[in-house]
This record gives structure tokens, C-alpha cells and sequence, in this order.
């Protein structure tokens, strides 16, 4: 009767009022995701209006830096920003198709608000967005985005006024307006079958860059895989078609916050043990009680406590192995990516390029590929008051 | 028969309705709280709901959120719980629940949690983020020590999952009045009738209207449809307002 694990993470760890959603969202997968309709619109909405396939970018001057070859998936390119467009014009057109008109999504950075706006307006749907009061003033160009583009904001004071509050507060709204709404969960974490959903459509990711990759490098696959990892769904989406191939190393980058000793990170499945958040059965920053941590990183977007089950799950077969980046050291690669490539990251993704600067001497001569998944512009009030 | 069943039982065969009201361990205090429950327990209430404080309780609403906040920023934990209860274990007349999350009882360790409940006189748990689907370790882990696992229904289950709730069950069942968090509401949905009715058809033990009730009056057009309230959000703003449980109580005896 379990449905929903990757091993012994996952599940369906919500209230008995929120099954009915779940099993209705369950089904829509099974009906509506296969059928010619959704997938001929799908694939249209994902060519002409967030311009895939996004391009992958080799970096010849990082490269000669670092004395390996660095190569980027550019979700960065994508319009509005990053990779969340794929999950939300995905699961707000399936919304649309189950007969829903309300888009309703939880936000830590922003971006994922943004796409789901985006989508909203797209698909002639109204936008609600949950974010926590501190990530509003931390992503203020994000909040003015949502707005013009017609969403309603909910600040959420409650708790640690982050995305895990954002999370809980959505659910609750979730719970009441259940019939007209769709969740339109932003990463490849909570109840089933959100993370198999996300994953669903952030895949794409990983079929691109493998093809083109090998395209350019005469069918030869990268060395290295890399992604940096909040609740994991750009990582899964970068993940998932290298999973099978042995010969391919993978590598997801958790945030490990200031570094110092006594910070809360954003790092669960490094430091947290096995618990149940948001709906899931995964890796969490706990208290020996059972208390939730807040946790902490200069990228919004990995600001979160818990990670998506099926990291944990790869985790713990050693699939992939887990790191972490530490917030100079993420700030490093923002500005070095900035100036030897043009190319301004996220946060977020500077996480993960900042692994290529950290580990280059084992990677010596080895092809890296790293998924830049979403662009920097909105980090830059954050930057103007460090740098 | 569970202890929470026979009181509630008790109350019936007296004409009334069964009582539960709910507040979290350690609200307002520490030293209040145990004279909050002996004040319930004197007023007649069948089963006492205990709160398990959690950071993140996606299914209540603002006034249980905060008081259960305040209790973890107390230091109110689950040993905390049970280590007091057991003290006090046979004081009470009413049968006592625990209510929470799934989180800090899956860290307490589940097979301690059952066996630590029944050595502190619990009746009943109720888990607010633990469906049908997720239940059987827990239940497999509470019931051999008599600790019944209390289904949480609503107004959007299906008859058929009713049923499977039911199969086994224990205590009583608790109907969710609204789609929602819990709080007080002015009104209550309309179609709590028919969904009332069919959750009395389908189990055969007691069921408790929960959720956004704060006062008698609102029970009047439910009569015989259901055989317990519960109450929390109206009590726990009495108590911050100053007054006592006891008071509270009172319209209901």
C-alpha cells in the first residue's frame, strides 16, 4: 500500500485531507501526462517559450585555470532564469488539463515563484505564492517580477521566515482550497508523487546534455557530473539519464553555509540523519528531539533543511557522492566564473562550479560538466552588501 | 475496549456528548499546564488531548501553532511528556492522547514510544501527518502496548477509505470538520452532515467532531451523528486570555 519510496526514503507523510489531491494528482500522471495532447503542447511550450534545448557551454579560459575542461549545462538561459520553468510549465499545464485555474507554489530564492508565475500567465491561470518574509526582502527584484506579472505574494512570518515556513504555510493553504488549486511543488522533494513528477520534467536536462556532450566530444561522456543540490531538483534533472552509465562520476553539492563552526548549513545529507519533513521520509537537519533546524546558506535557493528522497536514496547506495561548498567558497566561483567567462551564476550554481575551482587538482585533465542552473542577476543585492 | 471508547461510552449513556479537549504539553507553562488538566479532568472531559509540540505542524492553524511554538522555546519534549505523566499515572479520570507529529516520536524511537505510553496511562495517539498508507509501523509499534492509533478523517474521504480506516480501529474516530488547519470558525460546512453520517455507518466505535468548534450551540444540528468534540484553539485562547479551563468547561457540562 506504500507508494511513492526510493529505498527507505519517501512516502506520504502528510494529513489524511491532503490524500484525496494527492491521489487525484497520482492518477492525472497516469491519464493525461502520456497522451499526444500534453506531450505535443509540453514540447512546444518548451521550444518556443523557455527556448530549449539550452546550450551547453564550454569554457576555455576556466578551463586553462583549472587544467581541466570545464563544460556548463545553461539552464541560466532559460526564460526566467533557471531550471524551475521546466517543472512549472509541466505541472501547470497538467493542472490546467485536470480542470484546476490556480496555480499555487511555495518560493526560497525566488525563481521557482518567478516560473510559476510565468507559467500561470501563460496558461491563463492565477498565481499564489508563499514565501518566507526574510527571502522576500533577500530576492526583492524576484518579488517585483511576480508581481508585475500578476501573482499574489504571501509573505510568511512564521518560523524562520524561509522556505521551509514558505512549505508549510503552502500545504496549509493547499489543504483548504484543494479543489480549485494545484501545488505546484517546486523541487524534487515532499509527498509522492511530487518527486517522481519533478523529476518527470526536469530530466530534460540530463537528455540534452548528454547528447550534446557526447556531440562534442566524439560520443565520449563527461568524467564528472555535477550539480548543486537544495531540495535537489535541478540535480536530479541533471542526474538522471547519467545515472546508469558507470563510467560517469557524479557529484551533488550541498551548501555548507558559513563553514564555521555552530552555523546551521543547508547540508542534510552531510550532516543530517533520517526523518520525516514536508511529507517525506528523507535526510533532515534535526534536532536529537525531532525538531526541525533552521538551516542556513547565502543562496536562498539551497536554504532548506531537508533534501528530495531520492538524493538520500542515491546517497546511501553511493551512487552519488554528496559535498559540500561553503559560502566564500560559492562567492569565489561567482566572481570568478563572472569574469573569465562572462557568464554571471546563481548562487545557487556557483555552489556547484566552485566544486571544479576547489577539487582542480584531482581533476586534472578530466572533463567536468556542471549544471548552471540558474543565472546571478538576482543575487546581486546580496553580492552589493558583502562585496 | 480502549479506555478513550469507554469514557466517551460513559458520557453517552449519560445524554451527553463526550469531551476532548486538546492543549499542548507545557502551555502555558509548565507548572499551569498540570493544573489545566486537573481542571479538565474535574470538569468532566473524556479523553484529554496532549499536544507533542513540533516545529513545522502543517495541520494547525496560527493559535496552536504558537502555543506549541512557546512550548518548544520551554523545552518541552517528549521524555518531558511521558516522564511527567508517568508521576502522575492513575490521577486522571479522563483516558489521555497524545497528539503530534510523526518526526519526534520516529526520533524517540517507536518501540520505547509505546512502551514509555503505556507506562504514563496513554490511551491513544493521533498523528497529523501519517495517512492510512504511512500508518502500519506505527501501529505495529503502539498497539501491543494498548495504545490505540486514532484515524483522522474528513470531509473528503472517500466512503471506501473510511472503511480501511476503520478496519481495526481503536478508541474513536476523529472527523475533521473542515478542509483546513485547525481554528476556530463562526459556521461549519454544510456537508458535514452527510459525511458525519456515513463515517457512523462505516465504524463501529465512538466518532468525535473536531476542528474549529468553540462552543456548544455549534453541535446542536449534529445530534446523533456524532458522539464526541474536541476543542482546542477556543480553549488555548481562554487560558492566554487569562482565564481558567475550568470556566471554559463550563457551557459544555
Amino acid at each position: 500500500m506504500k507508494k511513492g519510496y526510493f529505498g527507505d526514503f519517501g512516502g506520504q507523510f502528510i494529513p489524511e485531507l491532503l490524500m484525496p489531491p494527492l491521489i487525484e494528482l497520482e492518477e492525472a500522471m497516469k491519464t493525461i501526462l502520456p497522451t499526444e495532447e500534453f506531450q505535443t503542447r509540453f514540447t512546444n511550450m518548451l521550444k518556443e517559450n523557455v527556448g530549449r534545448p539550452s546550450a551547453i557551454t564550454y569554457c576555455p579560459n576556466l578551463s586553462k585555470d583549472l587544467g581541466l575542461d570545464l563544460w556548463l549545462k545553461r539552464e541560466d538561459l532559460n526564460h526566467s532564469g533557471a531550471h524551475k520553468i521546466n517543472n512549472t510549465l509541466g505541472q501547470g499545464l497538467l493542472a490546467k488539463m485536470m480542470g484546476k485555474d490556480v496555480l499555487l507554489a511555495e518560493t526560497g530564492a525566488g525563481m521557482h515563484g518567478v516560473a510559476t508565475t510565468v507559467a500561470a500567465a501563460m496558461l491563463d491561470m492565477k498565481a499564489v505564492i508563499y514565501m518566507g518574509a526574510t527571502d522576500v526582502v533577500r530576492q526583492a527584484p524576484n518579488v517585483g517580477r511576480m508581481r508585475l506579472m500578476g501573482a499574489e505574494i504571501v509573505a510568511v512570518e512564521s518560523g524562520t521566515k524561509t522556505l521551509k515556513d514558505a512549505i508549510n504555510a503552502a500545504l496549509r493553504r493547499w489543504l483548504s482550497d484543494q479543489e480549485t488549486t494545484h501545488y505546484c511543488f517546486g523541487t524534487a522533494a515532499g509527498p509522492h508523487p511530487f518527486p517522481t513528477l519533478v523529476r518527470e520534467f526536469q530530466q530534460i536536462i540530463s537528455k540534452e546534455a548528454r547528447e550534446q556532450f557526447m556531440a562534442r566530444n566524439d560520443g565520449n561522456l563527461p568524467d564528472v557530473v555535477v550539480a548543486c543540490v537544495g531540495g535537489g531538483s535541478n540535480a536530479i534533472g541533471m542526474f538522471h539519464n547519467f545515472v546508469p552509465d558507470e563510467s560517469v562520476k557524479i557529484v551533488g553539492v550541498e551548501a555548507a553555509g558559513t563553514g564555521e563552526p555552530g552555523c546551521y548549513s543547508s547540508a542534510p545529507i552531510d550532516h543530517g540523519t533520517d526523518g520525516v519533513l514536508h511529507g517525506m521520509m528523507s535526510k533532515l537537519l534535526q534536532t536529537e528531539d525531532g525538531q526541525i533546524e533552521p538551516s542556513h546558506s547565502i543562496a536562498p535557493g539551497l536554504d532548506y533543511p531537508g533534501v528530495g528522497p531520492e538524493h538520500a536514496h542515491l546517497d546511501a547506495i553511493g551512487r552519488v557522492d554528496y559535498t559540500t561548498i561553503n559560502d566564500a567558497q560559492a562567492i569565489n566561483a561567482f566572481k570568478t566564473l563572472s569574469r573569465r567567462e562572462g557568464i554571471i551564476p546563481a548562487l545557487e550554481s556557483s555552489h556547484a562550479v566552485a566544486y571544479a575551482i576547489e577539487n582542480r587538482e584531482k581533476l586534472q585533465g578530466k572533463s567536468v560538466l556542471v549544471c548552471l542552473s540558474g543565472r546571478g542577476d538576482k543575487d546581486l543585492g546580496i553580492l552589493d552588501q558583502i562585496l | 475496549m480502549n479506555k478513550m471508547q469507554v469514557k466517551i461510552e460513559e458520557a453517552r449513556a449519560k445524554g451527553k456528548v463526550g469531551l476532548i479537549p486538546f492543549l499542548p504539553a507545557g502551555f502555558p507553562n509548565r507548572e499551569q499546564f498540570w493544573k489545566e488538566m486537573e481542571e479538565l479532568d474535574a470538569a468532566g472531559a473524556s479523553v484529554i488531548e496532549i499536544g507533542m509540540p513540533f516545529s513545522d505542524p502543517v495541520a494547525d492553524g496560527p493559535v496552536v501553532e504558537k502555543a506549541s511554538l512557546k512550548c518548544l522555546e520551554d523545552g518541552i519534549n517528549l521524555t518531558w511528556i511521558l516522564t511527567e505523566l508517568k508521576k502522575r499515572k492513575g490521577q486522571f479520570k479522563a483516558a489521555l492522547l497524545l497528539m503530534g507529529y510523526l518526526n519526534p516520536v520516529y526520533q524517540y524511537g517507536l518501540d520505547k514510544f509505546g512502551a514509555d505510553c503505556e507506562a504514563a496511562g496513554v490511551s491513544g495517539l493521533i498523528i497529523a501527518d501519517m495517512p492510512l498508507e504511512e500508518s502500519q509501523f506505527v501501529k505495529d509499534a503502539v498497539e501491543p502496548h494498548n495504545v490505540a492509533l486514532v484515524p483522522l478523517i474528513g470531509l473528503n474521504t472517500t466512503k471506501e477509505r473510511m472503511r480501511l480506516y476503520a478496519d481495526g480501529a481503536q478508541g474513536f474516530c476523529y472527523f475533521v470538520s473542515v478542509l483546513g488547519t485547525t481554528g476556530q470558525r463562526e459556521s461549519l460546512p454544510a456537508r458535514i452532515k452527510e459525511k458525519l453520517a456515513e463515517a457512523k455507518e462505516v465504524f463501529d466505535i465512538p466518532v468525535a467532531l473536531g476542528f474549529g468548534i468553540k462552543h456548544p450551540d455549534q453541535l446542536k444540528e449534529f445530534g446523533g451523528l456524532m458522539d464526541a468534540a474536541v476543542f482546542g484553539s477556543a480553549l488555548i485562547s481562554h487560558i492566554e486570555s487569562g482565564h481558567s479551563s475550568d470556566s471554559f468547561m463550563e457551557p459544555w457540562k
